[in-house]
Protein backbone atom coordinates (compact mmCIF):
# COMPACT_ATOMS: atom_id res chain seq x y z
CA UNK A 1 0.00 0.00 0.00
CA UNK A 2 2.91 2.46 1.13
CA UNK A 3 4.64 1.31 -1.89
CA UNK A 4 1.67 1.79 -4.52
CA UNK A 5 1.17 5.75 -2.95
CA UNK A 6 4.90 6.31 -3.29
CA UNK A 7 4.59 5.13 -7.09
CA UNK A 8 1.49 7.21 -7.20
CA UNK A 9 3.59 10.15 -5.94
CA UNK A 10 6.28 10.10 -7.84
CA UNK A 11 4.53 9.86 -10.87
CA UNK A 12 2.75 12.98 -10.12
CA UNK A 13 5.65 14.91 -9.60
CA UNK A 14 7.23 13.50 -12.45
CA UNK A 15 4.06 14.67 -14.38
CA UNK A 16 4.17 18.19 -12.53
CA UNK A 17 7.89 18.56 -13.46
CA UNK A 18 6.92 17.74 -17.19
CA UNK A 19 3.73 19.92 -17.67
CA UNK A 20 5.93 22.82 -16.34
CA UNK A 21 8.42 22.34 -18.21
CA UNK A 22 6.69 21.82 -21.28
CA UNK A 23 4.99 25.32 -20.40
CA UNK A 24 8.13 26.79 -20.17
CA UNK A 25 9.23 25.83 -23.24
CA UNK A 26 5.98 27.15 -24.95
CA UNK A 27 5.86 30.47 -23.13
CA UNK A 28 9.83 30.71 -24.43
CA UNK A 29 8.28 30.09 -28.05
CA UNK A 30 5.51 32.39 -27.63
CA UNK A 31 7.77 35.10 -26.41
CA UNK A 32 10.29 34.45 -29.54
CA UNK A 33 7.12 34.61 -31.63
CA UNK A 34 6.44 38.00 -30.22
CA UNK A 35 9.83 39.29 -30.67
CA UNK A 36 10.07 38.01 -34.26
CA UNK A 37 6.32 40.32 -34.89
CA UNK A 38 7.88 42.84 -33.07
CA UNK A 39 10.91 43.13 -35.67
CA UNK A 40 8.56 42.41 -38.77
CA UNK A 41 6.08 45.04 -37.68
CA UNK A 42 8.90 47.40 -36.90
CA UNK A 43 8.56 49.19 -40.26
CA UNK A 44 5.29 50.20 -39.64
CA UNK A 45 5.69 51.41 -36.33
CA UNK A 46 9.22 53.45 -37.51
CA UNK A 47 6.66 55.51 -39.79
CA UNK A 48 4.84 56.70 -36.74
CA UNK A 49 8.00 57.59 -35.10
CA UNK A 50 6.53 60.01 -32.93
CA UNK A 51 5.26 57.09 -30.96
CA UNK A 52 8.83 55.66 -30.20
CA UNK A 53 9.79 58.94 -29.38
CA UNK A 54 6.73 59.46 -26.54
CA UNK A 55 7.66 56.20 -25.07
CA UNK A 56 11.30 57.02 -24.89
CA UNK A 57 10.14 60.04 -22.56
CA UNK A 58 8.08 56.99 -20.57
CA UNK A 59 10.67 54.45 -20.39
CA UNK A 60 14.14 56.17 -20.43
CA UNK A 61 13.60 60.22 -19.29
CA UNK A 62 11.07 59.37 -16.20
CA UNK A 63 13.95 56.31 -15.76
CA UNK A 64 16.53 59.02 -14.96
CA UNK A 65 16.43 60.32 -11.51
CA UNK A 66 16.42 56.99 -10.15
CA UNK A 67 19.68 55.66 -12.60
CA UNK A 68 21.49 58.99 -11.97
CA UNK A 69 20.99 59.19 -8.25
CA UNK A 70 21.78 55.54 -8.07
CA UNK A 71 24.92 56.23 -9.99
CA UNK A 72 26.32 58.58 -7.91
CA UNK A 73 25.95 56.52 -4.72
CA UNK A 74 27.20 53.32 -6.61
CA UNK A 75 29.96 55.51 -7.86
CA UNK A 76 30.97 56.90 -4.24
CA UNK A 77 30.63 53.18 -2.61
CA UNK A 78 33.24 52.01 -5.76
CA UNK A 79 35.66 54.79 -4.60
CA UNK A 80 35.55 54.43 -0.88
CA UNK A 81 35.84 50.66 -0.97
CA UNK A 82 38.80 50.74 -3.88
CA UNK A 83 40.52 52.78 -1.92
CA UNK A 84 40.83 50.79 1.72
CA UNK A 85 42.14 48.10 -0.94
CA UNK A 86 44.38 49.69 -3.08
CA UNK A 87 46.17 51.38 -0.27
CA UNK A 88 47.21 48.62 0.83
CA UNK A 89 49.39 48.16 -2.19
CA UNK A 90 50.15 52.02 -2.30
CA UNK A 91 48.56 52.13 -5.41
CA UNK A 92 45.85 54.41 -4.32
CA UNK A 93 46.75 56.99 -7.55
CA UNK A 94 44.85 53.81 -9.63
CA UNK A 95 41.19 54.56 -8.15
CA UNK A 96 40.07 56.37 -10.55
CA UNK A 97 40.89 53.77 -13.73
CA UNK A 98 39.14 51.23 -10.61
CA UNK A 99 36.14 53.17 -10.67
CA UNK A 100 36.02 53.87 -14.67
CA UNK A 101 36.33 50.37 -15.24
CA UNK A 102 34.02 48.33 -12.83
CA UNK A 103 31.68 51.29 -14.05
CA UNK A 104 31.86 51.31 -17.56
CA UNK A 105 32.61 46.88 -18.41
CA UNK A 106 30.17 46.04 -15.71
CA UNK A 107 28.22 47.91 -13.08
CA UNK A 108 26.94 50.64 -15.62
CA UNK A 109 25.51 48.27 -17.81
CA UNK A 110 24.13 45.44 -15.44
CA UNK A 111 22.91 47.53 -12.38
CA UNK A 112 21.40 49.90 -15.08
CA UNK A 113 19.46 47.40 -16.52
CA UNK A 114 18.27 45.94 -13.03
CA UNK A 115 17.06 49.30 -12.11
CA UNK A 116 15.20 49.75 -15.72
CA UNK A 117 13.50 46.29 -15.15
CA UNK A 118 12.27 47.75 -11.95
CA UNK A 119 11.15 51.02 -12.99
CA UNK A 120 10.55 51.13 -16.34
CA UNK A 121 9.49 46.73 -16.92
CA UNK A 122 7.52 47.12 -14.57
CA UNK A 123 5.25 49.91 -15.87
CA UNK A 124 5.89 48.74 -19.56
CA UNK A 125 4.02 45.22 -18.30
CA UNK A 126 1.26 46.77 -16.32
CA UNK A 127 0.26 49.12 -18.62
CA UNK A 128 0.05 46.59 -21.72
CA UNK A 129 -1.33 43.84 -19.24
CA UNK A 130 -4.02 46.25 -18.18
CA UNK A 131 -5.04 47.18 -21.80
CA UNK A 132 -5.70 44.20 -22.08
CA UNK A 133 -7.98 43.45 -19.61
CA UNK A 134 -9.67 46.48 -20.43
CA UNK A 135 -10.18 45.10 -23.84
CA UNK A 136 -7.97 48.40 -25.31
CA UNK A 137 -6.08 45.67 -27.45
CA UNK A 138 -9.35 43.99 -28.36
CA UNK A 139 -10.66 47.50 -29.38
CA UNK A 140 -7.31 48.09 -31.64
CA UNK A 141 -7.43 44.70 -33.04
CA UNK A 142 -11.34 45.30 -33.86
CA UNK A 143 -10.38 48.76 -35.33
CA UNK A 144 -7.96 47.08 -38.39
CA UNK A 145 -4.98 48.85 -35.84
CA UNK A 146 -2.49 45.95 -35.12
CA UNK A 147 -1.46 46.24 -31.37
CA UNK A 148 1.98 44.69 -31.96
CA UNK A 149 2.60 48.11 -34.41
CA UNK A 150 1.00 50.41 -32.67
CA UNK A 151 1.36 49.26 -28.79
CA UNK A 152 4.68 46.92 -28.99
CA UNK A 153 6.82 47.58 -31.50
CA UNK A 154 7.34 51.44 -30.33
CA UNK A 155 7.86 50.65 -26.86
CA UNK A 156 10.50 48.02 -27.93
CA UNK A 157 12.51 50.42 -29.99
CA UNK A 158 12.06 52.62 -26.59
CA UNK A 159 14.02 50.12 -24.44
CA UNK A 160 16.09 49.68 -27.34
CA UNK A 161 16.95 53.10 -27.58
CA UNK A 162 17.04 54.56 -23.90
CA UNK A 163 18.94 51.66 -22.33
CA UNK A 164 22.58 52.20 -23.84
CA UNK A 165 21.86 55.79 -23.21
CA UNK A 166 21.16 55.42 -19.86
CA UNK A 167 23.70 53.14 -18.60
CA UNK A 168 26.63 55.58 -20.68
CA UNK A 169 24.85 58.43 -17.99
CA UNK A 170 24.50 55.97 -15.27
CA UNK A 171 28.96 55.38 -15.78
CA UNK A 172 29.61 59.03 -16.41
CA UNK A 173 27.75 59.86 -12.86
CA UNK A 174 29.35 57.00 -11.53
CA UNK A 175 32.77 58.37 -12.39
CA UNK A 176 31.84 61.85 -11.22
CA UNK A 177 30.44 60.59 -7.41
CA UNK A 178 33.63 58.46 -7.58
CA UNK A 179 35.46 61.92 -8.55
CA UNK A 180 34.12 63.15 -5.50
CA UNK A 181 34.90 61.06 -2.67
CA UNK A 182 38.20 60.20 -4.12
CA UNK A 183 39.96 63.47 -4.70
CA UNK A 184 38.21 66.51 -2.90
CA UNK A 185 36.85 63.58 0.22
CA UNK A 186 39.99 61.61 0.51
CA UNK A 187 42.46 63.60 -0.61
CA UNK A 188 43.50 61.16 -4.20
CA UNK A 189 45.51 63.51 -6.57
CA UNK A 190 43.22 65.16 -9.36
CA UNK A 191 45.89 64.80 -12.06
CA UNK A 192 46.52 61.01 -11.26
CA UNK A 193 42.78 60.64 -10.89
CA UNK A 194 41.99 61.24 -14.36
CA UNK A 195 45.63 60.63 -16.68
CA UNK A 196 45.70 57.27 -15.30
CA UNK A 197 41.93 56.40 -16.40
CA UNK A 198 42.54 58.51 -19.37
CA UNK A 199 45.84 55.53 -19.89
CA UNK A 200 44.13 52.53 -18.91
CA UNK A 201 40.30 52.53 -20.15
CA UNK A 202 39.95 51.17 -23.69
CA UNK A 203 37.68 52.61 -26.26
CA UNK A 204 36.54 49.36 -27.72
CA UNK A 205 37.61 46.90 -25.05
CA UNK A 206 35.95 48.93 -22.18
CA UNK A 207 33.11 51.67 -23.98
CA UNK A 208 32.27 50.27 -26.70
CA UNK A 209 31.36 46.73 -24.98
CA UNK A 210 30.05 48.44 -22.24
CA UNK A 211 27.72 49.66 -24.75
CA UNK A 212 27.04 46.70 -26.57
CA UNK A 213 26.36 44.85 -23.25
CA UNK A 214 23.56 47.31 -22.61
CA UNK A 215 21.76 47.11 -25.67
CA UNK A 216 21.75 43.70 -25.67
CA UNK A 217 20.04 44.00 -21.82
CA UNK A 218 17.80 46.44 -23.27
CA UNK A 219 16.55 44.22 -26.05
CA UNK A 220 16.00 41.39 -23.24
CA UNK A 221 14.22 43.33 -20.57
CA UNK A 222 11.97 45.29 -23.24
CA UNK A 223 11.04 42.06 -24.75
CA UNK A 224 10.25 40.31 -21.52
CA UNK A 225 8.36 43.58 -20.13
CA UNK A 226 6.17 42.98 -23.58
CA UNK A 227 5.79 39.57 -23.17
CA UNK A 228 4.57 39.16 -19.33
CA UNK A 229 2.31 42.03 -20.48
CA UNK A 230 0.57 40.69 -23.50
CA UNK A 231 0.74 37.37 -22.30
CA UNK A 232 -0.77 38.54 -18.65
CA UNK A 233 -4.35 36.87 -17.91
CA UNK A 234 -7.04 39.66 -18.42
CA UNK A 235 -7.60 39.59 -14.00
CA UNK A 236 -5.73 42.03 -11.36
CA UNK A 237 -3.88 38.66 -9.97
CA UNK A 238 -2.48 37.94 -13.51
CA UNK A 239 -1.33 41.59 -14.29
CA UNK A 240 0.31 41.75 -10.66
CA UNK A 241 1.72 37.61 -11.34
CA UNK A 242 3.19 39.09 -14.69
CA UNK A 243 4.61 42.26 -13.92
CA UNK A 244 6.39 40.91 -10.96
CA UNK A 245 7.59 37.17 -13.25
CA UNK A 246 9.46 40.63 -15.40
CA UNK A 247 11.07 41.70 -12.73
CA UNK A 248 12.68 37.86 -11.64
CA UNK A 249 13.14 36.89 -15.47
CA UNK A 250 14.56 40.35 -16.60
CA UNK A 251 16.89 39.99 -13.46
CA UNK A 252 18.44 36.70 -14.38
CA UNK A 253 18.12 37.16 -17.96
CA UNK A 254 20.59 40.31 -17.62
CA UNK A 255 22.94 38.43 -15.24
CA UNK A 256 23.00 35.33 -17.40
CA UNK A 257 23.67 37.62 -20.17
CA UNK A 258 25.88 39.74 -18.69
CA UNK A 259 28.16 36.19 -18.10
CA UNK A 260 27.79 34.97 -21.55
CA UNK A 261 28.88 38.25 -23.17
CA UNK A 262 31.55 38.98 -20.96
CA UNK A 263 33.15 35.16 -21.49
CA UNK A 264 32.79 36.30 -25.45
CA UNK A 265 34.46 39.34 -24.83
CA UNK A 266 37.02 38.57 -22.79
CA UNK A 267 38.05 35.50 -25.40
CA UNK A 268 37.75 38.02 -28.28
CA UNK B 1 -26.62 42.77 -53.46
CA UNK B 2 -26.79 40.54 -50.82
CA UNK B 3 -29.28 41.43 -48.39
CA UNK B 4 -27.68 40.02 -45.38
CA UNK B 5 -24.58 41.91 -44.09
CA UNK B 6 -23.54 39.33 -41.93
CA UNK B 7 -24.32 35.38 -42.18
CA UNK B 8 -23.32 32.77 -39.79
CA UNK B 9 -23.71 29.42 -41.63
CA UNK B 10 -24.05 26.09 -39.24
CA UNK B 11 -20.96 27.93 -36.74
CA UNK B 12 -20.29 25.78 -34.13
CA UNK B 13 -17.24 26.80 -31.77
CA UNK B 14 -15.74 25.83 -28.47
CA UNK B 15 -12.86 25.36 -26.17
CA UNK B 16 -10.61 22.45 -26.13
CA UNK B 17 -13.57 19.84 -25.09
CA UNK B 18 -16.33 22.14 -24.58
CA UNK B 19 -18.59 23.54 -27.19
CA UNK B 20 -20.15 26.79 -26.61
CA UNK B 21 -21.76 26.80 -29.97
CA UNK B 22 -23.15 23.82 -32.21
CA UNK B 23 -24.32 25.19 -35.37
CA UNK B 24 -25.67 28.14 -35.02
CA UNK B 25 -27.49 30.05 -38.21
CA UNK B 26 -28.52 33.95 -37.90
CA UNK B 27 -28.68 36.60 -40.64
CA UNK B 28 -28.68 39.84 -39.91
CA UNK B 29 -30.02 41.81 -43.02
CA UNK B 30 -28.83 45.46 -44.21
CA UNK B 31 -30.02 48.60 -42.25
CA UNK B 32 -31.61 46.48 -39.77
CA UNK B 33 -30.75 46.28 -35.82
CA UNK B 34 -30.96 42.94 -35.18
CA UNK B 35 -30.20 41.38 -31.06
CA UNK B 36 -28.70 38.40 -29.99
CA UNK B 37 -29.67 37.75 -26.48
CA UNK B 38 -29.41 34.93 -23.98
CA UNK B 39 -28.03 34.00 -20.44
CA UNK B 40 -24.87 35.05 -19.25
CA UNK B 41 -22.07 32.55 -20.89
CA UNK B 42 -24.00 31.62 -23.66
CA UNK B 43 -21.78 32.35 -26.00
CA UNK B 44 -23.23 35.69 -27.44
CA UNK B 45 -19.81 37.93 -27.07
CA UNK B 46 -18.05 35.08 -28.66
CA UNK B 47 -20.38 35.28 -31.17
CA UNK B 48 -19.32 39.17 -31.82
CA UNK B 49 -15.81 37.84 -31.44
CA UNK B 50 -16.53 35.37 -34.37
CA UNK B 51 -17.88 37.83 -36.86
CA UNK B 52 -15.00 40.37 -36.67
CA UNK B 53 -12.53 37.79 -37.07
CA UNK B 54 -11.06 37.82 -33.86
CA UNK B 55 -11.80 33.83 -32.78
CA UNK B 56 -11.56 30.91 -36.00
CA UNK B 57 -15.02 28.74 -35.69
CA UNK B 58 -14.76 25.12 -35.14
CA UNK B 59 -16.94 24.62 -37.79
CA UNK B 60 -19.49 26.15 -40.33
CA UNK B 61 -18.82 29.58 -41.34
CA UNK B 62 -19.10 33.46 -40.66
CA UNK B 63 -19.71 35.87 -43.73
CA UNK B 64 -19.50 39.38 -43.67
CA UNK B 65 -20.51 41.40 -47.14
CA UNK B 66 -20.86 37.55 -48.61
CA UNK B 67 -16.89 37.30 -47.70
CA UNK B 68 -15.46 33.99 -45.47
CA UNK B 69 -14.28 35.79 -42.50
CA UNK B 70 -11.80 32.85 -41.48
CA UNK B 71 -10.54 32.64 -44.58
CA UNK B 72 -9.16 36.08 -45.09
CA UNK B 73 -5.53 36.71 -44.87
CA UNK B 74 -4.72 39.38 -41.80
CA UNK B 75 -4.83 41.94 -44.38
CA UNK B 76 -7.97 40.78 -45.40
CA UNK B 77 -9.75 40.81 -42.11
CA UNK B 78 -8.43 43.95 -41.87
CA UNK B 79 -10.38 45.23 -44.53
CA UNK B 80 -13.47 43.65 -43.66
CA UNK B 81 -13.08 44.91 -39.97
CA UNK B 82 -12.89 48.66 -42.01
CA UNK B 83 -16.61 48.10 -42.31
CA UNK B 84 -16.97 47.29 -38.86
CA UNK B 85 -17.26 49.54 -35.49
CA UNK B 86 -17.50 47.89 -32.15
CA UNK B 87 -19.03 49.15 -28.96
CA UNK B 88 -16.86 47.32 -25.85
CA UNK B 89 -18.61 46.74 -22.76
CA UNK B 90 -16.94 49.05 -20.73
CA UNK B 91 -16.04 50.96 -23.68
CA UNK B 92 -12.43 50.10 -23.74
CA UNK B 93 -11.17 53.51 -24.50
CA UNK B 94 -7.96 54.23 -24.69
CA UNK B 95 -6.57 55.98 -21.59
CA UNK B 96 -3.74 57.62 -22.83
CA UNK B 97 -5.61 59.41 -25.23
CA UNK B 98 -8.15 62.53 -24.64
CA UNK B 99 -11.97 61.83 -25.90
CA UNK B 100 -11.02 63.86 -28.59
CA UNK B 101 -8.05 61.98 -29.45
CA UNK B 102 -9.72 58.32 -28.95
CA UNK B 103 -12.71 59.32 -31.60
CA UNK B 104 -9.75 60.86 -33.99
CA UNK B 105 -7.84 57.98 -33.80
CA UNK B 106 -9.27 55.27 -36.42
CA UNK B 107 -8.80 58.16 -38.78
CA UNK B 108 -5.57 59.50 -38.16
CA UNK B 109 -4.77 55.08 -38.84
CA UNK B 110 -7.14 54.68 -41.72
CA UNK B 111 -7.00 58.07 -43.15
CA UNK B 112 -4.75 60.72 -44.46
CA UNK B 113 -7.66 63.35 -43.75
CA UNK B 114 -6.13 67.27 -43.34
CA UNK B 115 -6.03 68.11 -39.32
CA UNK B 116 -8.88 70.67 -39.96
CA UNK B 117 -11.22 68.00 -41.43
CA UNK B 118 -10.35 65.34 -38.39
CA UNK B 119 -11.18 67.99 -36.06
CA UNK B 120 -14.73 68.57 -38.09
CA UNK B 121 -15.42 65.35 -38.26
CA UNK B 122 -14.25 64.09 -34.63
CA UNK B 123 -16.50 67.05 -33.25
CA UNK B 124 -19.38 66.10 -35.32
CA UNK B 125 -19.63 62.61 -33.89
CA UNK B 126 -19.09 64.28 -30.49
CA UNK B 127 -22.07 66.24 -31.19
CA UNK B 128 -23.82 63.36 -32.24
CA UNK B 129 -23.92 61.36 -28.69
CA UNK B 130 -23.82 64.65 -27.19
CA UNK B 131 -20.43 64.89 -25.55
CA UNK B 132 -19.02 67.66 -27.65
CA UNK B 133 -18.45 69.82 -24.91
CA UNK B 134 -16.35 66.83 -23.27
CA UNK B 135 -13.62 66.48 -26.25
CA UNK B 136 -10.82 67.90 -23.85
CA UNK B 137 -11.64 65.30 -20.85
CA UNK B 138 -9.55 62.20 -20.62
CA UNK B 139 -11.64 58.90 -20.21
CA UNK B 140 -10.90 58.91 -16.34
CA UNK B 141 -12.56 62.23 -16.10
CA UNK B 142 -15.80 60.67 -17.87
CA UNK B 143 -18.77 58.60 -16.20
CA UNK B 144 -19.77 54.65 -17.11
CA UNK B 145 -22.25 56.12 -19.45
CA UNK B 146 -20.53 58.98 -20.61
CA UNK B 147 -17.54 56.73 -21.36
CA UNK B 148 -19.63 54.40 -23.53
CA UNK B 149 -20.69 57.26 -25.35
CA UNK B 150 -17.79 58.25 -26.30
CA UNK B 151 -16.71 54.59 -27.74
CA UNK B 152 -20.04 55.02 -29.61
CA UNK B 153 -18.87 58.29 -31.56
CA UNK B 154 -15.23 56.28 -32.00
CA UNK B 155 -17.25 53.06 -33.10
CA UNK B 156 -19.14 55.29 -35.75
CA UNK B 157 -16.01 57.41 -36.67
CA UNK B 158 -15.31 55.80 -40.23
CA UNK B 159 -19.32 55.81 -40.63
CA UNK B 160 -19.09 51.67 -40.69
CA UNK B 161 -21.66 49.35 -42.48
CA UNK B 162 -21.89 47.33 -39.95
CA UNK B 163 -21.99 48.67 -35.97
CA UNK B 164 -21.99 45.67 -32.80
CA UNK B 165 -22.56 46.54 -29.80
CA UNK B 166 -21.36 43.79 -26.90
CA UNK B 167 -23.97 44.59 -23.78
CA UNK B 168 -24.40 48.12 -24.19
CA UNK B 169 -26.72 49.03 -21.33
CA UNK B 170 -24.98 46.68 -18.72
CA UNK B 171 -24.36 49.13 -15.66
CA UNK B 172 -25.56 52.22 -17.07
CA UNK B 173 -28.38 53.92 -14.73
CA UNK B 174 -31.66 54.79 -16.26
CA UNK B 175 -31.21 57.95 -17.69
CA UNK B 176 -27.73 56.91 -19.65
CA UNK B 177 -29.75 53.80 -20.50
CA UNK B 178 -32.44 55.17 -22.47
CA UNK B 179 -29.52 57.74 -23.90
CA UNK B 180 -27.67 54.89 -25.28
CA UNK B 181 -30.74 52.82 -26.52
CA UNK B 182 -32.04 55.91 -28.66
CA UNK B 183 -28.59 56.28 -30.01
CA UNK B 184 -28.28 53.01 -31.21
CA UNK B 185 -31.35 53.44 -33.32
CA UNK B 186 -31.04 56.99 -34.18
CA UNK B 187 -27.10 56.08 -35.38
CA UNK B 188 -28.32 53.08 -37.36
CA UNK B 189 -30.83 55.03 -39.11
CA UNK B 190 -29.10 58.25 -40.01
CA UNK B 191 -25.87 55.86 -41.06
CA UNK B 192 -27.85 53.32 -43.06
CA UNK B 193 -25.51 51.05 -40.70
CA UNK B 194 -26.81 47.63 -39.63
CA UNK B 195 -26.60 46.91 -36.06
CA UNK B 196 -25.88 44.24 -33.96
CA UNK B 197 -26.47 44.08 -30.20
CA UNK B 198 -25.60 41.57 -27.95
CA UNK B 199 -27.22 41.95 -24.41
CA UNK B 200 -29.42 40.36 -21.63
CA UNK B 201 -31.56 43.86 -21.11
CA UNK B 202 -34.73 42.36 -22.55
CA UNK B 203 -36.61 45.61 -22.18
CA UNK B 204 -34.42 48.21 -23.56
CA UNK B 205 -33.47 45.45 -26.31
CA UNK B 206 -36.77 44.91 -27.17
CA UNK B 207 -37.79 48.90 -27.67
CA UNK B 208 -34.70 49.03 -30.45
CA UNK B 209 -34.64 45.86 -32.04
CA UNK B 210 -36.44 45.25 -35.33
CA UNK B 211 -35.34 41.08 -34.85
CA UNK B 212 -33.76 39.19 -32.02
CA UNK B 213 -32.00 35.66 -31.72
CA UNK B 214 -32.28 33.63 -28.22
CA UNK B 215 -29.21 31.63 -27.97
CA UNK B 216 -29.08 28.88 -25.42
CA UNK B 217 -27.06 25.59 -24.70
CA UNK B 218 -25.42 26.59 -27.95
CA UNK B 219 -27.71 26.51 -30.37
CA UNK B 220 -30.21 29.50 -31.52
CA UNK B 221 -33.80 28.14 -29.05
CA UNK B 222 -35.71 31.02 -30.38
CA UNK B 223 -35.95 34.15 -33.05
CA UNK B 224 -38.29 36.36 -34.05
CA UNK B 225 -39.39 40.31 -33.39
CA UNK B 226 -39.84 41.28 -30.27
CA UNK B 227 -43.39 41.48 -30.44
CA UNK B 228 -43.58 37.34 -31.34
CA UNK B 229 -41.04 36.93 -28.94
CA UNK B 230 -43.31 38.28 -26.16
CA UNK B 231 -46.10 36.41 -26.89
CA UNK B 232 -43.77 33.49 -27.25
CA UNK B 233 -44.85 30.00 -24.67
CA UNK B 234 -41.73 28.51 -25.21
CA UNK B 235 -40.72 27.85 -21.98
CA UNK B 236 -37.34 29.25 -22.03
CA UNK B 237 -38.07 32.56 -23.63
CA UNK B 238 -41.04 33.07 -21.07
CA UNK B 239 -38.10 32.64 -18.23
CA UNK B 240 -35.83 34.83 -19.89
CA UNK B 241 -38.39 37.84 -20.56
CA UNK B 242 -40.71 37.87 -17.75
CA UNK B 243 -37.34 37.21 -15.65
CA UNK B 244 -38.27 34.11 -13.55
CA UNK B 245 -36.48 32.53 -10.99
CA UNK B 246 -36.88 29.27 -12.23
CA UNK B 247 -37.43 27.49 -15.19
CA UNK B 248 -35.47 25.78 -17.88
CA UNK B 249 -32.50 27.58 -17.04
CA UNK B 250 -32.04 26.46 -13.19
CA UNK B 251 -31.60 28.83 -10.11
CA UNK B 252 -29.00 26.14 -8.91
CA UNK B 253 -25.36 24.81 -10.57
CA UNK B 254 -25.70 21.67 -10.99
CA UNK B 255 -24.45 19.55 -8.09
CA UNK B 256 -25.10 16.37 -5.81
CA UNK B 257 -27.02 15.16 -3.11
CA UNK B 258 -27.62 18.40 -0.67
CA UNK B 259 -28.48 16.16 2.25
CA UNK B 260 -24.96 13.85 1.33
CA UNK B 261 -23.37 17.10 0.83
CA UNK B 262 -23.87 18.57 4.19
CA UNK B 263 -23.30 15.36 6.12
CA UNK B 264 -20.57 14.49 3.91
CA UNK B 265 -18.41 17.02 6.44
CA UNK B 266 -18.53 15.66 9.13
CA UNK B 267 -18.12 12.17 7.57
CA UNK B 268 -14.43 13.69 6.60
Amino acid sequence: MIKSNLFVGLIRTLRGIGHDFSKRIWRLGAGARLFGLTLAYSGESFRRFHLTIREVYFTGVLSLIIILVSAFFVGMVLALQGYYTLQKYGSSESIGVLVALSLLRELGPVVTALLFAGRAGTAITAEIGLMKATEQLSAMEMMAVSPISRVIAPRFWAGVIAMPVLATLFSMVGILGGYLVAVPLIGVDAGAFWSQMQANVDWQFDILNGVIKSLVFGVACTMIALFEGYDAPPTAEGVSRATTRTVVTSSLAILGLDFVLTSFMISM
Amino acid sequence: MNPNIVELDNLSFGYKNRMLHQGINMVFPRGKVIAIMGGSGSGKTTLLRLIGGQLKPSKGEARVDGQVVHKQSRDGIYRLRRKMGMLFQQGALFTDLSVYENVAFPMREHTDLPESMIHDLVLLKLNAVGLRGAHKLMPTELSGGMARRVALARAIALDPDIIMYDEPFAGLDPISMAVICELIRTLNDALGATSIIVSHDVKETFTIADYVYFVANGVVAAEGTPDDLRKSDLPFVHQFVHAEKDGPVPFHYAAGDYKQDLLGFEAK
